[in-house]
């Protein structure tokens, strides 16, 4: 085919929209275009008109009525009295802190597993292969049940904590006992932590938290000073003075100072005498499920991801620091870890953004996550479905690209640098 | 863009229009199937049993209706709904009927554009704790971790009770009734709350049933009731008169074995118009005269199906109570049928 492409200006006809190559391209896309933003309209301007057939016009006011229902797990004060909104608050947090937890040990598991199952320690290998293998391969609400049911039906009940004073006169022991020297107390409505008490605290309590957090700020400050005075001594003299002891005491003592100025003492739960554990912090089974489950899931894949990391980085690299007497630990270190982790962490993103989704799966485990709060009881008390779902969808959607793009950060900052 | 506009104007209208047009009954007939939203499994109100066939209280009146519209009690199609998905299935037309203990509140009557059209069951809500926990009265579960079934005026009734008592609780809030009964059963939590009726139904199915207890307190009422979608007042017709056709033979003592006896013998004219044998009152809203009849015959009269599914006798037990008719003391009365 020739190509003449000094087309005479004058001669341009409609068809050359479809004939010409230099406008075809543009053609397409503009038909393209508009069949999308058809699309759209139509499926919005159908919503529209079929909510306002049905007599219910989209609207948001319902998130600042009353909610008038009690959530088992809050991180923020929360009542019956509280607005929809806050409800949503709630759940949102609940989410936030279930994915955040699930990342961390994920992520853990995944590298430790990933590592090991490169060992080359036959039984090591085959059973972190066995791990993966059956993580990933079955689907994530069945491991939340899986792990659910078990951690409710095959723990103590509190009441089996108790001790009555019949007891004590019979010289028998409650059916069940806490672990850990009598702190810590596993039942099945959850595990019994002991919590932070302060007997001369502040009135109000973010300020005995700031000052403890000063403190530990402060000394971490003064730690690092001494430290870089010690390295410019070092690059000076060739001799590094001893650290250890005074970074020891000025990253202790103080905490233990203001701590103790505080009244600081532990808050062990107490057996129960009606219902439930007194005092103490307690950590709740769904979330504990969800949490085990998300993390044993996610971390499979993320096993996986290390591994094809590590495994892309070719063996010359390992033999050429070798020949430079780089001893083991420091190749890993030093030379393949971080070529490894520009092929880990772009993949390693999406396992976090699965994660942080399939906590909505909460409501199998009893957890009270976004969407329990305003895509459960909200959505069902108002009636408002549209509303609901176009809100969590944004609002999964905002948590999602906030994370791809601070993750992006550290990509780039593990990127090869090309100067 | 004009093109794009045209397509998107004509598309959304042909949908607007095919929406308002649609009368339920027609589609039913058209189907030959009635699709009745149940409950995903509460014995002796809607519950498939061992050969899958549903039964119950509520499943009754589906069938009662089907029988109605279609003739024949068999050609209903059962779809089982939780707490949280019943009332947007209803809504977007994925169920003909909602007939799962569903109480009737001003909101959803207004807000969710749904119309309930009667009441089957007065119930209220109550607690069900184990006998060791030695409780006997619901003011005493003060610090009691409790499961509900989220998605339901119960959870709403409970944070009520609980603040006006001002005493605390901590809620588990759970998916389905199976859920919340087994987290019970294991001790996950002290109580269980839901409709009275409803523990009466669970209690049934717990192997050591005499070690539990339902207290005393009725916190809430709970009028459960068939509902239909906003707007189709004929079809609400239907569903609310073959109930009332259910009351009325009752009060008028037709049962399943003798609608024909009485059918041949009754001098009563309300009777004879119920059963199709003088007047159009069948015809009148869209069906059969021999509507009301055929489902008597299916089901019949609403103390029949009260006996058979969760009368006293049966595992569940329960008194006819507020269910009584109002002849006898309770609060179920049909208006006349003329």
């Amino acid at each position: 085919m020739t190509m003449i492409n000094a087309a005479p200006r004058d001669d341009f006809r409609l068809s050359m929209l479809i004939y010409d190559t230099r406008y075809r391209a543009i053609t397409i896309q503009l038909f393209v275009l508009a069949l999308v933003l058809a699309a759209i309209w139509w499926l919005g301007s159908n919503l529209q008109a079929n909510l306002e057939a049905k007599g219910r016009p989209l609207s948001f006011e319902f998130l600042w009525s009353r909610a008038g229902y009690d959530i088992g797990q809050t991180f923020i004060p929360y009542t019956s009295d509280s607005t929809h909104f806050r409800a949503m608050l709630v759940g949102l947090l609940n989410t936030l802190v279930l994915a955040l937890f699930g990342c961390l040990f994920a992520t853990i598991i995944g590298v430790i597993v990933g590592v090991l199952r490169l060992s080359k320690n036959w039984l090591v290998a085959l059973l972190t292969s066995i791990y993966v293998e059956i993580f990933r391969n079955i689907p994530l609400l069945l491991w939340i049940l899986v792990i659910f049911v078990p951690l409710y039906e095959m723990t103590p009940a509190p009441n089996a904590f108790k001790v009555t004073d019949e007891m004590i006169a019979s010289g028998t022991e409650p059916a069940a006992s806490m672990i850990l020297g009598g702190t810590v107390a596993v039942t099945n409505r959850g595990t019994y932590i002991p919590g932070f008490l302060f007997d001369r605290g502040f009135e109000a309590g973010w300020m005995t938290t700031l000052a403890i957090f000063l403190v530990i700020a402060g000394s971490l400050a003064v730690h690092l000073t001494l430290n870089a005075r010690a390295r410019r001594v070092q690059e000076a003299t060739g001799v590094r003075p001893t650290t250890w002891w005074k970074s020891l005491i000025v990253l202790f003592a103080p905490l233990v100072l203001v701590l103790w100025a505080l009244g600081f003492h532990l808050d062990i739960p107490q057996p129960p005498t009606r219902f439930n554990f007194e005092g103490g912090v307690v950590v709740q089974n769904p979330f504990v499920a969800m949490l085990i489950a998300l993390s044993l899931y996610t971390g499979a894949f993320i096993a996986e991801i290390v591994r094809a990391g590590i495994q892309s980085v070719s063996r010359g690299q390992t033999e050429a620091a070798f020949a430079l007497g780089l001893r083991p630990n420091r190749t890993m270190n030093l030379v393949i870890l971080p070529q490894a982790l520009r092929v880990i962490i772009p993949p390693l993103i999406s396992q976090f953004l699965n994660l942080t989704k399939n906590t909505s799966l909460g409501i199998a485990a009893s957890y009270a996550d976004l969407r329990g709060t305003l895509g459960g009881v909200t959505l069902n008390q108002t009636g408002r479905e549209v509303e609901a779902m176009l809100l969590m969808m944004l609002i999964y959607l905002s948590i999602s690209l906030i994370i791809s793009s601070l993750m992006n950060v550290y990509n780039r900052s593990v990127q090869l640098k090309e100067r | 863009m004009k093109k794009s506009v045209f397509f998107g104007a004509l598309a959304a209208t042909t949908l607007v229009a095919g929406m308002a047009s649609a009368a339920t009954i027609d589609d039913v007939k058209a189907r030959g199937e009635l699709l009745c939203g149940s409950s995903t499994g509460l014995t002796g109100f809607g519950a498939p049993d061992a050969s899958g066939n549903w039964t119950g209280f509520d499943v009754d009146l589906c069938r009662a209706v089907a029988a109605a519209v279609l003739g024949d009690a068999t050609k209903v199609k059962f779809v089982p709904l939780t707490g949280e998905t019943r009332f947007t299935a209803l809504q977007s037309g994925e169920v003909d009927l909602l007939s799962r203990n569903s109480t009737w509140t001003m909101s959803r009557d207004s807000e969710l554009a749904l119309d309930f059209v009667a009441v089957n069951y007065y119930d209220g809500q109550g607690f069900m704790v184990k006998k060791d926990l030695g409780v006997s009265s619901a003011k005493e579960l003060d610090g009691a971790t409790v499961c509900i079934q989220t998605g339901t005026t119960t959870e709403l009734n409970l944070a009520d009770f609980f603040k006006q008592n001002n005493i605390t609780y901590q809620p588990v809030n759970v998916a389905d009734d199976n859920e919340a009964q087994s987290q019970y059963v294991a001790g996950a939590c002290d109580a269980y709350t839901t409709d009275a009726s409803g523990l009466a139904a669970s209690r049934a199915t717990l192997p050591d049933a005499e070690n539990h207890i339902i207290l005393p307190e009725i916190i809430s009422k709970e009028p459960l009731g068939p509902v239909v979608r906003h707007g189709d007042s004929n079809w609400g017709d239907i569903v609310r008169w073959t109930y009332y056709a259910l009351l009325i033979a009752e009060e008028k003592g037709i049962t399943q074995a003798n609608v024909e006896e009485v059918l041949a013998s009754t001098t009563d004219e309300e009777v004879k118009r119920l059963l199709g044998a003088s007047g159009d009152m069948g015809v009148k809203i869209g069906l059969d005269n021999a509507a009301f009849k055929n489902a008597i015959l299916a089901v019949g009269n609403y103390g029949e199906i009260f006996a058979r599914n969760i009368g006293e006798g049966t595992s569940i037990n329960l008194a006819r109570g507020l269910n009584a008719l109002w002849t006898q003391g309770g609060l179920q009365y049909a208006p006349p049928f003329r």
